[in-house]
């Protein structure tokens, strides 16, 4: 009888018979609608300053008119549509954080609104705000002490 | 011209989260985590500031935006209000955002049911 | 009494048969290549229940009434009903079978259950104590993404060698009777764990046990791999296919030509869009149910070995960083 495979053999043969990832054109595609996410984004700064609000107060309401629209979308089950196809096109931009949010809460609102919808709501957008915020922290302490 | 470098520039952006998402297997959640500490210490740094002038809503909206922001607040409330702005900064900038997500995820979970792919 | 074969395996002696089958999908399922061979198509998942959970037990109970009724029975006729699924403690499997009011196994094997379950039903009737015996597998593909993955509505893409969870019940009556298909023997599969990690990529830490358990059942019975018309894994798809064959070939047994894949018969990969195939508990249930069953009742398969391959892993295990620990297990049925 032939000698077992090793863990390191077995582990070359999947990596041999497992397609990767189509990388190109997933890039094309998040290229793509990261952009378009990006130029709505722009879009919606500019008509803000038209409107004579401060660069500051567009940003501002850029990010709320993405996240609302993004949550919306997720509502209606487009958004999982959009992520499928762009991948990180639709990750990357405030609107995945804010379907990174909406999604949890949509599907774990049947195990009660403390511990199912209200625990769960975080399961993603939990570690951003966390790792987000301790990184400020630590930019803070060396900007103190650095100014 | 604002809105060519958006587009640009944010897809640029987008790009580098699929080539990581795509050749490290990382999960989503992970690449939040990852764009928003990186654009917090870019921010921290100050050159992302200077990627937001020049791309505009190209740069401010991808999560390092975010990242941005909590840095941007966490060093203009300590030169406003000492060393407490270290922990107020931070969250003070961001709250608009995190509030709005978090309500409106609350609205359509009250509307809508989760739907199968 | 049933006999203790070489290593792992055991023979019967009684004419264990399967007198019915039955099988219940979902939309996608429904729309796939073998759609004439199952008894329901759903065209709502949700199966007007509240959750996916409830709606995977929805689908399970009408299964299994389902599958009563096709032999002309009553639940009350039933001695023993043995199930599992894929969810925390076998939940899907419980509130299915709590209205039958028959003795109740659950058994877990992930994806594997329904092997499982036929053997463990097949030792019931083989020992005399249990006339009728009913047993099925059912998974459910929001419930299983919602446990094991992300949120249905969260965007994210699919890697190549992710498969996707069949929605369904697949349940099967044995007896002692002498219109066949009979379960002749089975080989219980060990765990085999070959240091896989990546939970999207299922096939690749399965193969290692069904080559495993397929080598097992040969030489326990000293089978050349031509014995069986057709050797069905559960649900490796496309990768795993491609490794059972390399792994086995390396023991010098070549199954490609009678090989089939559950997983990957189920679904039309281009079409559907399903990556690297099929999953779950139902995957390989309603497959052996609905088409596997079918052809054995209409001689087109007389000899067919079945084996149904489980991912044994948690949420909690994968996140500390265990390996992902295949199983499979064999039943060897003719008719």
């Amino acid at each position: 009888m032939p000698k077992d495979i090793t863990k390191e053999q077995y582990s070359d043969m999947v990596k041999k018979a497992s397609p990767d990832s189509p990388v190109i054109t997933n890039c094309i595609k998040a290229f793509f609608v990261g952009g378009i996410i990006c130029t709505i984004g722009q879009l919606i700064t500019n008509c803000c300053r038209i409107f004579g609000l401060s660069m500051e107060q567009s940003s501002n309401y850029t990010s709320i008119i993405l996240v609302i629209t993004a949550s919306v979308l997720t509502g209606l089950g487009l958004y999982s549509k959009l992520g499928k196809f762009a991948g990180a096109g639709s990750i990357v931009p405030i609107t995945g954080f804010s379907n990174s949010v909406t999604a949890p809460a949509i599907e774990f609102k049947k195990e009660g609104f403390i511990l199912g919808l209200g625990a769960k709501i975080f399961i993603v957008a939990g570690p951003v705000i966390l790792y987000g915020v301790l990184t400020s922290i630590a930019v803070g302490i060396v900007y103190y002490i650095l100014s | 011209m604002d809105y060519l470098k958006a587009f640009v520039v944010g897809g640029i952006i987008c790009v580098i989260g699929q080539i990581l998402i795509d050749k490290t297997k990382l999960t989503s959640a992970r690449i939040l985590v990852l764009f928003v500490v990186c654009g917090c210490i870019l921010g921290g740094l100050g050159w992302y500031q200077k990627l937001v002038e020049f791309a505009g809503a190209g740069a401010s909206v991808p999560l390092f935006g975010f990242g941005n922001t909590l840095a941007r607040g966490v060093m203009s409330e300590i030169d406003e209000a000492g060393v407490m702005g270290i922990f107020t900064g931070g969250l003070k900038a961001a709250s608009g955002g995190i509030t709005v997500a978090i309500v409106s995820a609350f609205v359509m979970a009250c509307i809508f049911d989760p739907k199968e792919k | 009494m049933a006999k203790h074969r070489g290593k792992q395996s055991m023979e019967f002696e009684r004419s264990i048969a399967i007198v019915s089958a039955s099988a219940t999908v979902g939309t996608k399922e429904g729309e796939g290549p073998l759609r004439e061979y199952f008894d329901v198509i759903l065209t709502d998942n949700l199966c007007g229940q509240e959750s996916w959970e409830k709606a995977e037990s929805k689908i399970a109970s009408d299964n299994l009434k389902l599958c009563i009724n096709k032999a002309g029975l009553k639940p009350e006729d039933i001695s023993y009903v043995v199930t599992g699924d894929l969810l925390n403690q076998c939940c899907g499997s419980t509130f299915g079978v709590r209205s039958l009011k028959i003795p109740f196994f659950g058994v877990f094997g992930a994806c594997s259950t329904m092997g499982e379950a036929m053997g463990l039903s097949s030792v019931l009737i083989e020992s005399g104590g249990a006339k009728y015996v009913l047993c099925g597998a059912s998974s459910h593909f929001a419930s299983a993404e919602k446990q094991f993955r992300f949120p249905m509505d969260l965007g994210t893409q699919r890697t190549p060698t992710a498969t996707w969870t069949v929605t369904g019940d697949g349940a099967v009556l044995l007896a002692e009777k002498d219109e066949g298909p009979y379960i002749r023997r089975i080989t219980t599969g060990k765990i085999m764990d070959m240091g896989i990690t990546d939970a999207n990529n299922m096939g690749a830490a399965m193969a290692p046990a069904a080559a495993d358990a397929i080598y097992q059942h040969l030489s326990d019975f000293n089978f050349k791999p031509d014995h069986y018309d057709v050797i069905a894994t559960g649900d490796l798809g496309y990768v795993g296919r491609e490794l059972l064959i390399e792994l086995l070939k390396n023991k010098g047994i070549d199954i490609s030509k009678n090989h089939i894949d559950c997983g990957i018969e189920i679904f039309d990969r281009e079409l559907q869009d399903t990556h690297s195939g099929g999953s779950g508990c139902a995957c390989s249930a309603v497959t052996f149910s609905g088409m596997l069953y079918n052809k054995l009742r209409h001689k087109k398969i007389d000899r067919l070995l079945f084996v149904p391959t489980g991912a044994l892993m948690s949420p909690t295990s994968v996140q500390q960083g265990e390996s992902i620990a295949g199983i499979a297990h064999c039943v060897g049925i003719e008719n």
